[in-house]
């Protein structure tokens, strides 16, 4: 499909220089420390299934330590660019790419490339809730494990770092030798992330987090999503649009597998550059 | 439809429904409690004294007292039909020898008859067959040799139309006022004295060896073959089977070469068990030469090939029924294939897999065909672990087969046959059990 003047417009703002972007950051919002630098690039970047192009030549920087939201209706492509971060499409044989996608510079679909790695750094969060059925420890654990920690005592404190981190530490200190498949689904979906910031990974990747969940849960992985901004890259994809306002410094619209309009959040919810992000974001489809 | 018509059709299908539930149940009951009974017969049984000597003898169970007294207390009413056998033999002597020829056929059997169930009469020589070394062990068997003295079957012709009619006769009759007509009576009066039967629990049936082609003694030789055989088939299809699962569902990509694969699996599901007999026997045997002859493990082998398809379907089913979000968690955690195979997929399959082996391991123990030409003989002693490479074993499948058709005394040792099949059931409705068991441990631990 050809893209128009107004999307290669767009797509160019994603592009810009970061001194430009970091202007639109809403005041009420921080700047973070040490952020801001393009942590993963996409240029020209193109998904398949099959003949099928998923997502089709997106340009865009993703902004270290910020929290990126990434909506769009069903079937945009959105949840598909998430997954091509940490390569889980590789599960699904008929997918491939082209363009490229950088991580610190390195090619995500390199040749060279060791997905392994590349999964312990770039970390995911699924739609749901999917923790192993093994006891809490033993999920936490796993990672870790994985990655050759042995000894108990780093385990030990690495699982209660990473449930600390994650704000489940106090829920469950008591019986992390239960099955993590009694806990609730908010509390199993905190324990996805915890098992994911165990492993240490520098972004953080959330794939509809709390569409699973109720509104009371959804709070609490929205708190610990600021809690974490700052210190990891974080990437949600969001059939929430309030959410998305809420918890992100940025804002990627996708429709029809095209990154539409790519801006900080307030700029993108309150003065969109694209008709079609207003019409969604207004509400005229979904 | 109107609401009524289908009312009464709902209702009438669930009345269907439970008939035919009902005639399986009542068809599997009329199949079962034979089997059942006459399982328990090989166990539970009244011996007779022959039995106990049996006991003491071969497998030196029982107290040497307690058979000495009771043979003291059969001696002086067995020493009364030995004298009157005696008696005849001698007046026999003094005949015309065409009445002594006339009497000799009669005699005989009355002889024989009296041999079998009271052993070798005193003054003939040893035999050499165990089975006619001791007299009838079972009382019930030696009630039907009793009738057999007492009465001669004879058969009616007399309406060529009809099947000829069994009727008796009084073998008495054969002898009035001969010195041998007393014995009948005697015999049918005395003769629990003579063999005291005793309300016997024989554990051993299960656990001794056969003495002399299974007239005397257990079925240990049997179920332990079965064992070996079932386990040996297990050694070499679980693993491969588990394997080829994991190299369907996780590895194979989607093409001509895994869609023959896959046929081959389900076609491989439906070959009769005798065409794998023959094929280990061509193959194992003859072929790739395992062992010079029919041995443990060339059935083994040959009851792996046969059970292979159905571990690797529920091998299949069992991981393809784990959730993709434990996998997708897993590489998502920067975990190898491998590693997610090994430590997330299969201990989530493992309840299936496992139900799928044991259910696998029940076909094997049960299975006759495969077995013919690779490892069973119908009499054979009990084998070592080590003799599992060279040596054929019995087994209770073909053991039941084989003693229910071709054993030269089939009719004499149904309570045998029957013991097998209730043990051959038993150990497939234990291993199921088990599985089941197995399952709900695993599922439970799975779940928290």
């Amino acid at each position: 499909m050809q893209m128009t003047a107004e999307e290669k417009d767009t797509n160019r703002v994603a592009t810009e220089s970061n001194a430009t972007r970091e202007i639109f950051l809403p005041p009420e919002r921080e700047r973070v420390k040490d952020g801001g630098t393009p942590h993963v690039s996409a240029k020209n970047f193109s998904v398949f299934y099959g003949n099928f192009e998923a997502v089709k030549k997106v340009n865009a920087d993703i902004l270290s330590r910020y929290v990126t939201a990434i909506i769009g209706p069903s079937g945009c492509g959105k949840s598909t660019f998430l997954r091509a971060i940490n390569r889980m499409n590789d599960l699904i044989p008929s997918c491939y790419t082209s363009g490229s996608l950088l991580f610190d510079g390195e090619d995500i679909y390199g040749r060279y490339t060791d997905e392994v790695q590349l999964r312990k750094k770039i970390g995911m969060v699924f739609q749901k809730p999917n923790p192993f059925p093994k006891s809490i420890f033993d999920n936490i654990a796993y990672g870790p494990r994985l990655h050759g920690v042995k000894d108990k005592k780093a385990l030990e404190e690495i699982v209660e770092k990473s449930l600390q981190k994650a704000a489940l530490w106090d829920e469950v200190k008591d019986r992390l030798d239960r099955n993590a498949l009694g806990l609730s689904g908010g509390q199993q979906q905190r324990l996805c992330v915890a098992r994911t910031l165990a492993v240490e990974p520098e972004i953080l990747l959330l794939d509809e987090p709390t569409s699973a969940l109720d509104p009371k849960a959804t709070a609490k992985i929205e708190d610990l999503i600021e809690e974490l901004r700052g210190s990891y890259t974080i990437l949600i994809v969001t059939h929430n649009m309030q959410q998305a306002s809420r918890v992100s410094d940025y804002t990627m619209f996708y429709y029809e597998g095209d990154l539409v309009e790519y801006a900080p959040t307030k700029q993108l919810f309150t003065n969109p550059r694209d008709q079609v992000t207003e019409d969604y974001i207004t509400g005229r489809f979904s | 439809m109107n609401l009524g018509t289908r009312k009464i059709l709902d209702r009438s299908f669930t009345a269907v429904g439970i008939t035919s539930i009902l005639l399986m149940a009542a068809a599997l009951l009329v199949v079962v409690v034979p089997i059942f009974s006459g399982g328990i017969g090989a166990i539970f049984f009244k011996g007779t004294i022959e039995h106990r000597k049996i006991q003491y003898n071969e497998f030196e169970k029982g107290s040497r007292k307690v058979i000495d007294r009771q043979i003291a207390e059969v001696t002086p009413y067995r020493q009364e039909v030995y004298r009157i056998l005696d008696a005849f033999e001698a007046d026999m002597e003094t005949m015309e020898p065409a009445e002594k020829r006339d009497y000799l056929s009669k005699y005989k059997k009355v002889r024989d008859i009296v041999a079998h169930l009271l052993g070798p009469i005193p003054g003939d020589p040893e035999p050499i067959l165990l089975r006619y070394q001791y007299g009838t062990t079972r009382w019930e068997k030696a009630e039907e040799s009793l009738h057999d003295l007492m009465f001669v079957t004879k058969w009616d012709y007399s309406n060529p139309e009809e099947m000829a009619k069994q009727y008796f006769v009084p073998r008495a009759d054969e002898f009035a006022g001969t010195a041998l007509a007393a014995l009948f009576p005697y015999m049918e009066k005395n003769l629990d004295k003579m063999l005291l039967p005793e309300q016997t629990f024989y554990w051993g049936f299960l656990t001794e060896r056969s003495l002399d082609a299974h007239i005397f003694g257990g079925i240990w030789a049997e179920i332990q073959g079965t064992f070996f055989l079932a386990v040996g088939a297990m050694l070499f299809a679980f693993p491969l089977g588990v394997i080829a699962a994991i190299y369907f569902t996780e590895y194979a990509r989607e093409n001509f070469f895994t869609s023959v694969l896959r046929s081959a699996n389900s076609t491989l599901a439906g070959v009769p068990s005798i065409v794998f007999g023959l094929f280990g026997l061509a193959f194992f045997i003859n072929t790739i030469k395992v062992s010079d002859s029919k041995s443990v493990l060339a059935g083994s082998l040959t009851l792996a090939i046969m059970i292979l398809p159905t571990i690797i379907r529920a091998a299949e089913e069992a991981i393809l029924s784990v959730p993709r979000a434990y996998k997708e968690a897993s590489m998502g955690l920067g975990s190898t294939k491998w590693r997610t195979i090994l430590t997330v997929i299969l201990p989530a399959a493992l309840p299936g897999i496992i139900t799928g082996g044991i259910i696998s391991l029940g076909r094997a123990a049960g299975e006759t065909a495969p077995i013919i030409f690779t490892a069973a003989v119908s009499v054979g002693a009990t084998i070592g672990v080590a003799d599992v490479f060279t040596q054929p074993t019995p087994a209770l499948s073909w053991n039941i087969y084989n003693l229910a058709s071709e054993h030269e005394a089939a009719n004499e040792i149904r309570h045998v046959q029957y013991g097998m099949v209730l043990s051959l059931i038993s150990i497939v409705l234990l291993l199921n059990l088990s599985a089941i068991l197995l399952r709900a441990h695993v599922s439970k631990k799975l779940k928290g």
